[in-house]
């Protein structure tokens, strides 16, 4: 563009980099002198001088291996928060602390506790800070943290696969229905697609949330399951769009079967910390919920595909794209997890889903024009879509 | 204490939910040398408190606390605590009548309750249970409360006495900076208190305000048991005969949700345990003991392989309960324990509160029979 094609620009004189840089590094330069004052001048001394500390401690893992409860803690407050002492079930005990010394702000340590913990029956740990305040973490049923030993490893795997993998296949297979629809029956399928997909995401940022809330309240976990689910969501659109054209087919299929892995993860998880917690017998349970519910899922892949002649072995691949991130859920579930980085995952999938609601809504809009998203077809399939999943989820 | 544990039906994905609790704005500046190493490292069973003195290596397991309480900071030792009685200045009047004084203080003062752990105490003469105010029966007392503290407080004694020198928020209640005598005469004998009676009761008593007050009995106005006390009066040659020491139990709510974190026998938890009460089997064990439990209804102490004579309130010169090996007490309540280790074999002897809990978080001694 030429630089005096508007009379706007003809009257702007060119601007200097010099200039630029300057009007740039003003603000900097002021923002860097208010700092230097706060922390140097302490204007704020008599405000603060003598005041209680605040002290906040936040539990992100609570392992058990056999005679040891192993804590993983952070700490934020006004300044740093020292572990003077340790009881559990309200008798002192003895613990490290690894590093040793205070814990800085939003710092993190791992307390070991040699404790003759039982297995099956409730624990509850105290930990004593510098000031006398008491941070308590119930230990509901205690459970051996499974060990990543290869058997456990196998048998965890063998749970995200019938939790992912297996029920998306399962609702890939009604894909050749799918080819004898109707214009309108397809419209229907599309919209179910969308409903499915919105279900997922209100209870995938929904859990987002509920995690972010167990995190240190200075970490702004919950503003930071918004900002990834809104900057994944974008990031995905950018790749998907990066052709020119919104993503159809089979590349709409692999967005709608990434952004569903994303969940599944967090299912998984969801399973590998209930059997982390004790909550093994709960699993079975779990997984039989999980596998109504995802089956789905599979369906929802399937509709951007029909009319087009997919391999066996793009089935396969959408599979496994939606279904084994499971897998890795259940593992690392089952060790479990700092809660902020929970909620972040789960900020992702919900991004992920998002994405894919705004392209297969698009696809609908493209095919048959804005007016389709209103009709009986899309309504119905969009209504259905939801209340199919909410009502297969009370089975988990 | 602890709720009994439910198992969840249903589960929250969320099932690591962290927990997160804040420390009621209470607290007074914390000291800053609170970042060396954490005490000692441990390597678990037996391999601890090396340093900590005369007990046998793991004879408590993995329930101790850890580190070491710095008792020169504290300015006071809970091993001297139990036998420092502070016996005041003795005058003797013109009509041949004896008046013992003393002068406290209270003091506002941040206290090493557990290793690294401070608490914000109020304290008569800067230390937790206050000085062991010891008297023989009959005296005239006169004691000189100057309240250093930033809080008023006042000194209730546990004696006869009128009303005017009760120690209450309407008598002798002394404001920061401010000074009140105390005068009454030494009775009844035995084995009482004195604590602070100002207003919040609770906190003003679980901040450490309190102290053992001991009347011995004088032996001319007892013809019917002269040797009995005379045993019990400090200084005589058949006093001399027993070893006495003052236990007061005490516990403290650290972060003041009115629930204790902290048990202890004089103040430290597990002071004698990590430096077992040296005794000798040939003098007789005399224990002044004194129930200050703020928020539990009673404590209580309990000695193994041993047997004891106990003298409710101290106010007899025979027992009020014989061969027992526990005794409670509720708060306020205190007693004197009469203990024979002649026939023992030399080891250690634990004795502790018999409520498990209050052993477990701190409450828990042992004897060093030699």
């Amino acid at each position: 563009m030429a630089p005096d094609s508007t009379p706007a620009q003809a009257l702007a004189r060119p601007a200097s980099p010099w200039r630029t840089a300057f009007w740039l590094l003003l603000p900097l330069a002021v923002l860097l002198g208010i700092l230097a004052l706060l922390i140097l001048g302490k204007p704020l001394e008599r405000l603060t001088e003598g005041s209680p500390p605040v002290e906040k401690v936040s539990f992100e893992r609570v392992r058990l291996t056999p005679g040891l409860i192993s804590l993983s803690v952070r700490a934020d407050g006004s300044q740093p928060v020292t572990i003077a002492q340790v009881q559990v079930d309200a008798a002192f005990r003895t613990f490290t602390i690894e590093p040793p010394g205070p814990i800085g702000r939003l710092g993190t340590a791992r307390i070991d506790i040699p404790y003759p913990w039982v297995d099956g029956e409730g624990h509850k740990v105290v930990l004593l800070s510098s000031t006398g305040a008491a941070f308590e973490r119930e230990i509901e049923v205690a459970r051996a943290t499974p060990s990543l030993d290869t058997p456990t490893l196998a048998i965890l795997a063998l749970v995200g696969i019938l939790l992912g993998v297996a029920p998306v296949a399962t609702g890939l297979l009604a894909f050749p229905a799918l080819g004898t629809l109707s214009p309108a029956g397809m419209r229907f399928v599309l919209a179910l697609t969308v409903g499915l997909l919105g279900y997922l995401f209100l209870d995938t940022l929904g859990e987002g949330l509920e995690q972010a809330a167990g995190a240190l309240e200075r970490l702004r976990a919950q503003a930071a399951v918004w900002v990834t689910m809104i900057i994944s969501a974008g990031a995905l659109m950018l790749l998907g769009r990066r052709g020119g054209r919104a993503p159809e087919g089979a590349a709409l299929a692999a967005f709608i079967a990434f952004g569903i892995g994303l969940h599944n993860l967090g299912e998984g998880l969801a399973v590998g910390a209930a059997i982390a917690a004790g909550e093994a017998a709960l699993a079975t349970f779990l997984v039989v919920g999980f596998t109504i519910h995802n089956v789905s899922e599979g369906f929802g892949i399937a509709a951007p595909l029909v009319g087009r002649r997919p391999r066996l072995l793009t089935f396969v691949g959408l599979a496994a794209l939606a279904g084994l991130p499971a897998v890795p859920g259940v593992w690392v579930g089952a060790q479990a997890v700092s809660p902020f980085w929970m909620a972040i995952c789960f900020g992702i999938g919900a991004g992920a889903i998002l994405q894919v609601i705004v392209e297969v809504t698009g696809l609908i809009v493209r095919r048959e024009g804005s007016a389709a998203l209103l009709s009986p077809a899309s309504l119905a399939g969009v209504g259905v879509g939801l209340a199919v999943m909410y009502l297969t989820a009370l089975f988990v | 204490m602890l709720a009994n544990p439910k198992r969840r039906l249903l589960l929250g994905a969320g099932a690591v939910a962290g927990a997160i609790a804040t420390p009621i704005a209470a607290g007074f500046a914390v000291r800053s040398a609170v970042g060396q190493a954490h005490g000692p490292a441990h390597g678990g069973a037996g391999t601890t408190h090396a340093a900590a003195g005369h007990g046998i290596p793991g004879m408590e397991g993995d329930n101790l606390i850890v580190g070491a309480v710095d008792h020169a900071r504290n300015g006071f030792n809970p091993h001297d605590i139990l036998t420092d009685w502070d016996v005041g200045e003795v005058s003797t009047g013109p009509d041949g009548r004896r008046t013992r004084e003393w002068v406290v203080t209270a003091v506002d003062k941040e206290v090493e309750l557990a290793p690294e752990l401070m608490f914000p105490a109020w304290t008569f003469n800067g230390r937790i249970p206050g000085p062991t105010l010891r008297c023989t029966e009959g005296e005239r007392l006169r004691i000189v409360f100057n309240n250093g503290s930033a809080h008023p407080h006042s000194m209730h004694f546990h004696g006869i006495h009128s009303w005017r020198m009760d120690g209450v928020p309407y008598a002798g209640l002394v404001q920061p900076g401010g000074q009140f005598i105390y005068e009454f005469d030494a009775k009844p004998f035995g084995c009482h208190l004195y604590h602070c009676h100002a207003l919040p009761l609770k906190r003003h008593i679980h901040k450490g305000m309190y102290g053992a007050f001991i009347v011995d009995p004088d032996p001319a106005r007892h013809p019917e048991a002269t040797a009995v006390a005379e045993s019990r009066l400090l200084g005589s040659a058949r006093n001399a005969e027993w070893q006495e020491i003052m236990i007061c139990m005490n516990a403290f709510d650290t972060n003041f949700d009115d629930e204790n974190e902290i048990y202890a026998a004089n103040t430290i938890p597990f002071a004698y345990q990590q430096k077992p009460i040296r005794v000798e089997r040939g003098r007789k064990l005399r224990i002044y003991l004194v129930n200050i439990t703020e928020f539990d209804p009673v404590n209580s102490f309990h000695v193994h392989g041993n047997f004891f004579d106990y003298y409710d309130h101290g106010t007899t010169l025979t027992p009020t309960l014989r061969v027992v090996d526990t005794i409670m007490q509720c708060q306020g309540q205190r007693g004197i324990i009469e203990m024979d280790w002649s026939e023992h074999e030399p080891g250690h002897y634990m004795f502790h509160a018999h409520q498990s809990e209050f052993a477990e978080l701190g409450w828990m001694s042992h004897f060093e029979v030699v």
